[in-house]
């Protein structure tokens, strides 16, 4: 089943285009990486999927939902974190739990339930009562998306989650994603290293608002005659 | 001193309350020496930048820059410094020229005076000189914030993580660009989160936690890894990762890319014997092969040293 459906999606800023016909679909339960140069176009379409902005022209649908009509449904069956975007610093893990999840809507018991299986997977439990800002930046990362993910949406929005963590918080974050996308929930994942490229499913990389390139890490390679995404990557963006 | 020491700290101290930030760190470098600091967010590379640069002044030890003391001497040091700070700080609403035209009268001296040497990374944005800094792309505010801190012609550079949030493209651009200017014999002291940067650099800090784990060119951080290093790829490269870290002689075990980054506690283990483990436990398309550690391993493994997270 496709959890993302995007046709001809075009979005404009005055005479700018930002979006200039993207076509493309993201699998239920894949790891899709969306890869691009700054000012490709890539955020620009992030939101639109999010529900926060709404097309110049062109069908988009996220998770069955209307992007044009339905971004309150939509909003309810996403996840979304990114680096910027995180958690309150100056609240506890447990309380930041209970806001997000009271944000989306769930039942007290459904949240408690929730914090006590996230916090668990991440063999955080010890930690709950700790406020948040004392806590490590890889540690804050990873509360950040179980956090994102407390609701159980269909797909979950990952803006460069790994961005400045060590390489070896940045390896623990991925094996988590996979655990995730294992449960059944899509990965949608923008990233600026090129070798998490690697552990998604597929990849589209963008470039001047189009989509250039759309495939599996190895069919890209093979057909760019690239050791790697980075060179894939460098000679798309370099023309 | 020495004459082509340019930055010397000794004992280096510096906290927030109850937190460490730098834990008593000692180095030096050399005058006209490309040096990197990697490491990740948290590892005190700001606050490293903001002592050297004199807006910060630290718990204990002692930092010159060429000789100047950088809590005694602040007003002569800050003369001869150009700071790239890691958040774009210029004047948002001034244009492209006005910005550089401020900080050239900042110091005294004027564009034109100083043209020559902020020509090759000027003229990418020259075209675009009567935008609003505010407006202009990533890449193009970090050429315009390298030209700011170049104008008064200063002896030492320092950049806190220019490249951070920046694509592999206008990476590699900007390293071209410190590579060019490093031959005018300017001092280069810069930050970075990502470890591929590291080789770009004559020699590097590795920072973890507030402290130095190593201190050498890249080729000689390599070269001390200490250990063979495999990597392996198989047709389910999850369950790879899973079952070499049971593995009996496994020390690491580290997805890169497309492949899984091994290393062993045991010398005397042949590939046969891990590819014999792998293929009974059911793994096909199995393939291994000896790399050299870049220095991502190394820094890994000087982690997973420092805290037991090894199995040794």
């Amino acid at each position: 089943m496709k959890i993302i459906e995007v046709e001809n999606l075009v979005k404009k800023f005055g005479n700018f285009v930002a979006n200039d016909h993207l076509t493309f679909s993201v699998d239920e339960g894949e790891i899709y990486g969306f890869l691009g140069a700054n000012g490709a176009g890539k955020t620009t379409a992030m939101k639109i999927l999010c529900g926060l902005s709404a097309p110049t022209s062109g069908k988009v649908l996220v998770a069955g939902y209307d992007v044009y009509t339905q971004t309150e449904m939509i909003k309810k069956r996403i996840g979304y974190m990114s680096q910027r975007f995180s958690l309150f610093e100056d609240l506890s893990v447990w309380e930041n739990f209970q806001f997000f999840g009271g944000i989306y809507g769930l039942p007290a018991a459904k949240i408690r339930e929730r914090t006590t299986e996230l916090l668990g997977r991440l063999g955080l439990e010890s930690e709950k009562n700790q406020i948040l800002g004392s806590l490590p930046l890889g540690w804050k990362q990873k509360l950040a998306f179980s956090v994102a993910i407390i609701h159980q949406p269909s797909i979950v929005f990952l803006d460069e989650p790994t961005g400045g963590v060590d390489p070896i918080t940045r390896r623990q974050f991925w094996e988590i994603i996979y655990e995730t996308a294992n449960q059944g929930i899509t990965v949608f994942v923008t990233t600026h290293y090129m070798d998490e490229a690697e552990y998604c499913r597929r990849v589209s990389i963008m470039a001047d608002g189009k989509i250039v390139a759309l495939d599996t890490p190895a069919n890209l390679k093979a057909k760019y005659q690239a050791a790697n995404i980075e060179e894939v990557f460098l000679k798309i963006a370099r023309g | 001193m020495s004459p082509s020491i340019s930055i010397k700290a000794v004992n280096i101290t510096k906290r927030y309350g109850d937190k460490t930030a730098l834990d008593d760190i000692s180095f030096e470098v050399n005058r006209g020496e490309l040096f990197g600091f990697i490491g990740p967010d948290g590892a005190g590379k700001t606050s490293l930048f903001r002592l050297i640069t004199s807006l910060l002044i630290p718990d204990g030890g002692t930092l010159t820059v060429d000789g100047l003391d950088t809590v005694k001497d602040y007003t002569k040091l800050r003369k001869i410094l150009g700071y790239m700070p890691g958040r774009f700080s210029l004047y948002q609403d001034l244009t492209v020229e006005e910005n550089l035209r401020f900080f050239a009268g900042i110091f005294k001296t004027t564009l034109e005076a100083n043209y020559d040497l902020v020509k090759d990374i000027y003229s990418h944005i020259e075209p675009f000189k009567t935008r609003k800094a505010g407006k202009l792309s990533g890449g193009m505010k970090q050429k315009l914030a390298l030209s700011c801190a170049l104008i008064h012609k200063p002896e030492i550079l320092v950049l806190d993580e220019p490249t951070t949030g920046v694509d592999a493209v206008s990476r590699i651009e900007f390293w071209e660009m410190l590579n060019k200017l490093r031959q005018s014999g300017i001092t280069i002291i810069v930050s970075t989160p990502y470890m591929d940067e590291a080789s770009r650099c004559d020699r590097v800090a590795l920072i973890q936690g507030g402290k130095i784990m190593s201190i050498d060119t890249p080729e000689a951080i390599r070269n001390n890894f200490g250990r063979d290093l495999w990597a392996l790829k198989a047709d389910d490269i999850y369950r790879l990762l899973v079952d070499l870290r049971r593995f009996e002689s496994t020390w690491t075990a580290f997805p890169f890319g497309e492949h899984i980054h091994l290393s062993l506690s045991d010398k005397s283990i042949k590939p046969a014997e891990i590819a014999l483990y792998l293929e009974a436990l059911g793994h096909s398309n199995v393939h291994i092969s000896k790399i050299e550690p870049s220095i991502e391993d190394c820094f890994m493994e000087m982690m997973s040293v420092g805290s037991g997270t090894g199995e040794e």
